[in-house]
């Protein structure tokens, strides 16, 4: 059996998975140290259940606090930004487009040096080594103890980053080095970016990847732990604390897991209705499809891939105008017990709407039934077609979808959708993401620019296709569960001759035991 | 006219409209310049009837791919490098420098340029749009050449180019953009003040400006953008535009073929718009199809943008399930002449159907 874990800003989530099946599931509290609270919310899981910790064989945790701890510019350590690109890359220093606080709190220490590569392999300019070992004497100096370290072209050509950790490791032995081609692809300042803020999170790391196995060993559970990253997939704890960045977008992409398992679908379009906003994401093949836009986090731009979400202002405390004809965007949202007609309130919502229509039974539904017959009909009709018309463009093809709903204001949707083949409302919808977590999988991925020159396009997508997949053996995948998730080609454009990007994804179930 | 940060956000996304699909992101370009304006530079813009007509102006810009560029980011000397082995080779200094294309990043590079050296750049381009060869310039089209030009790279590598004619230049241009690692920086058309004035589409960088600030402000106000944008254009030597389609995109289809993206846009209407526009896409839109019709064509602008949110959509992010709005706008009329459309018409892309404007066709 598994447990899934999920710590959250507000609570931490559990859930015991037998197979694909969930046993038990519970919440409690999230406290400041993370551990006592994952230790308070196993201890009660295990007692609901009675299983013994014996029986559990691998751990799975999903983490805000990373995302949290740079959103907020808390228990970051000051960087090294070390750029290996000149002559080019001058004209944008690292942390150029950085909110000046977080950039402060960083310290702004930046080092452009002599390196790179360009697109198709060959050196911008030789490694200026003599250059590393001055940057290192002022690392010492300055007294930091975390470096990041990026290359232009590493996600094709990585020697230049491991050559200069190399040099940085032997003259500052106990820094900690975060290099830009294991965290990011190409597109340098978004990957630069990452990368330094993978290294300002190094101490925390640390922290919390052992208040974890502290938790777990206060437990006295043995099964090994893993943290589930952006795509779904899971990192052993170690390289959690060396990479901690790649954990920022777990949440939303757990709880589209999550929801995909507890529907027994895999292709399938998730729709969380929360109080002010329902959220529409697609599984491909069990995985949400990821946005192919810069996103900010903590208002510096990444190119890390998150589940493509679309945002529609209609949620469970949406204000309800024009005889039903208008909803939204704007929401009573956690004043919803106060003020929806229901609870006593003077504002009509969504809520109201439901119960007035005798869907649901909540609140006083006397305070509603004054509601003209036909605004409750032209309500339901336009929440409808607003999740309807938010499904249909999320679509990728015009088959009908089965729509999965999730979230506490799924009672909105009480009819067929056009756009969907069924519409399933699954038990255990709140913990989702905790579920997310406890199925994850491990995966490889490449992204690179390939140059097509004396070889074939057949044989470089092979190639690219059996890296991936050896990375994923190597990240603790079953070598035979194996599969290719995503191939997808992007042709360089405005410039003839052969050069191609290439992404390729593979993902394999966990080895456990 | 001097350039603040607010003005190159409102650039970005007018460039990216001009573009129409192409071009590349601007994001670099404007956080270089914006970057030089922190520094205490001013980029100042030049009206061309404000300049002397025996100014040297020296265009500057950025050749190659973008998807390179967004890796290897540039020294901010390249460009710089090449406009001043011009004036080497010129035997004269410049007085300004201008866009050769005001579509996408290209709007952005000479900015750089000015904001360095002190120089203004002439308020004015060469394409009026994004176009994928050196040689699609009205500059070119009414008898400036192309050469001498300079392309350089980071470590301040500088090929001269002397060709024949500017199509030559272009062929030969690319291979060096190509060894200098996919993506490189030139100066070419130099010309004076009087063949500015006779060959380049004026105001193109005030225009580019005005459309990403209408399209704000209208956002703003919760007015229609689209609408919005509409209204302003007739004030504009873009003098006429209108919406030629609107639905959802139902297939996109891509393949790269000699460093284009070749591809077609299936787009099925909404509303009061029936039937499938087809948009047949290199790099850039060139032509919008309905049944068969022709709805637009190439050179007038066709722009496909969000419906809500009027952003103009780049070729590379079309995807299915969007709901757009097609734009198509007259381009002005330097750009429509017979020689014009010698150089940048349909039949220069493959295109069977020859030019109609906007205004004629229904």
């Amino acid at each position: 059996m598994r447990i899934g874990i999920d710590v959250g800003g507000t609570n931490t989530d559990a859930a015991l998975m037998d197979g694909p099946a969930v046993v038990a599931a519970c919440k409690s509290p999230t406290t400041a140290d993370v551990g006592s609270g994952i230790v308070a919310v196993l201890r009660k899981l295990l007692d609901m259940t009675g299983v013994s910790v014996s029986q559990i064989q691998a751990v799975m945790i999903g983490t805000t606090h990373f995302t949290n701890a740079v959103v907020e510019r808390k228990r970051l350590l000051e960087v090294a930004a070390v750029r290996l690109g000149l002559p080019a890359t001058k004209g944008l220093p690292p942390m150029t487009d950085w909110p000046r606080d977080l950039a402060d709190t960083l310290g702004r220490h930046t080092f452009m040096l002599r390196g790179g590569h360009e697109f198709d392999g060959r050196k911008i300019a030789p490694l200026d080594e003599a250059g590393l070992i001055g940057v290192a004497r002022t690392i010492r100096m300055r007294g930091l103890r975390s470096a990041a370290v990026t290359s232009v072209f590493s996600p094709v050509t990585p020697e230049m980053e491991l050559r200069a950790a190399e040099i940085l490791k032997n003259e500052v032995p106990d820094i900690t080095l975060s290099l830009s081609h294991e965290i990011g692809r190409v597109g340098f300042l978004e990957r630069e970016n990452a990368s330094i803020m993978n290294a300002s999170l190094a101490d925390l790391s640390q922290k919390v990847v052992s208040s974890f196995r502290n938790a777990l060993r206060e437990l006295s559970i043995e099964a090994p732990f893993y943290i589930s990253q952006n795509d779904g997939t899971l990192m052993t704890p170690d390289y959690v604390e060396r990479y901690p960045v790649l954990t920022f977008a777990s949440g939303p992409t757990n709880s589209m897991r999550g929801a995909a398992t507890l529907a027994g679908e895999k292709e399938a379009m998730v729709v969380d209705i929360g109080g002010t906003t329902s959220d529409v994401g697609m599984l491909m093949q069990g995985f949400p499809r990821e946005s192919a836009v810069a996103v900010d986090i903590g208002g510096v731009r990444t190119n890390f891939r998150m589940p493509d979400v679309l945002a529609i202002g209609l949620g469970g405390g949406s204000l309800v105008r024009d005889e039903g004809a208008r909803i939204g965007p704007d929401s009573v949202g956690y004043e919803i017990t106060s003020r929806a007609l229901v609870f006593g309130g003077d504002t009509l919502t969504t809520t109201d709407i439901v119960v007035a229509a005798g869907l649901e039974d909540i609140g006083d539904r006397f305070r509603v039934a004054h509601i003209p017959a036909k605004t409750i009909e032209t309500a339901l009709d336009t929440m409808h077609r607003m999740v309807d018309e938010a499904v249909d463009r999320m679509k990728t093809s015009a088959d009908p979808l089965p729509v999965i709903l999730v979230g506490g204001g799924n009672i909105l949707v009480s009819r067929d959708l056009p756009s969907a083949s069924k519409v399933i409302r699954p038990e255990n919808a709140s913990v989702a993401n905790a579920i997310g977590a406890a199925i994850a999988q491990v995966g490889g991925e490449v992204d690179r620019i390939f140059s097509l020159e004396g070889t074939s396009r057949e044989v470089v997508l092979t190639g690219a296709k059996v890296e991936a997949s050896e990375r994923a053996a190597r990240a603790g995948a079953d070598p035979a569960s194996v599969k290719i998730m995503d191939i997808e080609e992007v042709p360089l454009a405005y410039l003839p001759g052969s050069a191609t990007r290439i992404r390729v994804k593979a993902v394999g179930d966990l080895v456990i035991g | 006219m001097k350039l603040t940060r607010e003005h190159l956000a409102d650039l970005a996304v007018g460039a990216a409209f001009l573009g129409t699909g192409g071009g590349g992101d601007p994001y670099v370009g404007r956080l270089m310049v914006q970057q030089y304006l922190d520094e205490g530079c001013e980029v100042e813009l030049i009206d061309p009837q404000d300049i002397a007509d025996d100014w040297l102006v020296v265009p500057t810009a950025m050749m190659g791919a973008p998807t390179v560029l967004v890796e290897k980011i540039p020294s901010g000397e390249e460009a710089i490098a090449s406009l001043v082995r011009l004036e080497k080779r010129l035997g004269r200094m410049a007085h300004a420098t201008m866009p050769i294309e005001i579509g996408g990043i290209n709007s952005t590079i000479p900015l750089v340029v000015g904001a360095r050296l002190g120089l203004p750049i002439v308020d004015a381009d060469g394409m009026g749009r994004a176009f994928p060869f050196l040689e699609m310039e009205t500059f070119g089209v009414y008898g400036v050449s192309g050469s001498p030009m300079a392309v350089s790279n980071e470590w301040g590598d500088c090929a001269l180019i002397e060709a024949v004619d500017n199509r030559q230049m272009e062929w030969l241009s690319r291979a060096v953009a190509i060894r200098m690692g996919g993506c490189a920086y030139i100066a070419e058309y130099a010309m004076s003040g009087a063949e500015v004035k006779r060959t380049a589409i004026p105001n193109t960088l005030t225009l580019a400006i005005r459309i990403g600030e209408v399209l704000r402000k209208a956002h703003d106000e919760h007015r229609n953008p689209i609408e919005a944008l509409l209204g302003f254009l007739p004030s504009t030597l873009y003098r006429y535009g209108r919406v030629i389609f609107s639905g959802k995109i139902v297939d996109v289809m891509r393949e790269t073929r000699a460093g284009f993206t070749m591809g077609k846009a299936l787009i099925e209407g909404i509303g009061h718009f029936h039937s499938q526009m087809e948009i047949e896409i290199q790099n850039e839109n060139l032509i919008a199809r309905v049944d068969g019709k022709v709805k637009a064509i190439v050179p007038d602008l066709i722009s496909i943008m969000n419906t809500e949110t009027a952003e103009p959509i780049t070729s590379e992010n079309l995807r299915y399930g969007q709901r757009v709005t097609v734009v198509a706008v007259s381009v002005p009329e330097i750009m429509r002449t017979p020689e014009a459309l010698n150089v940048f018409g349909p039949s220069c892309f493959g295109l069977k159907e020859p030019f109609t404007s906007i205004e004629e066709i229904d």
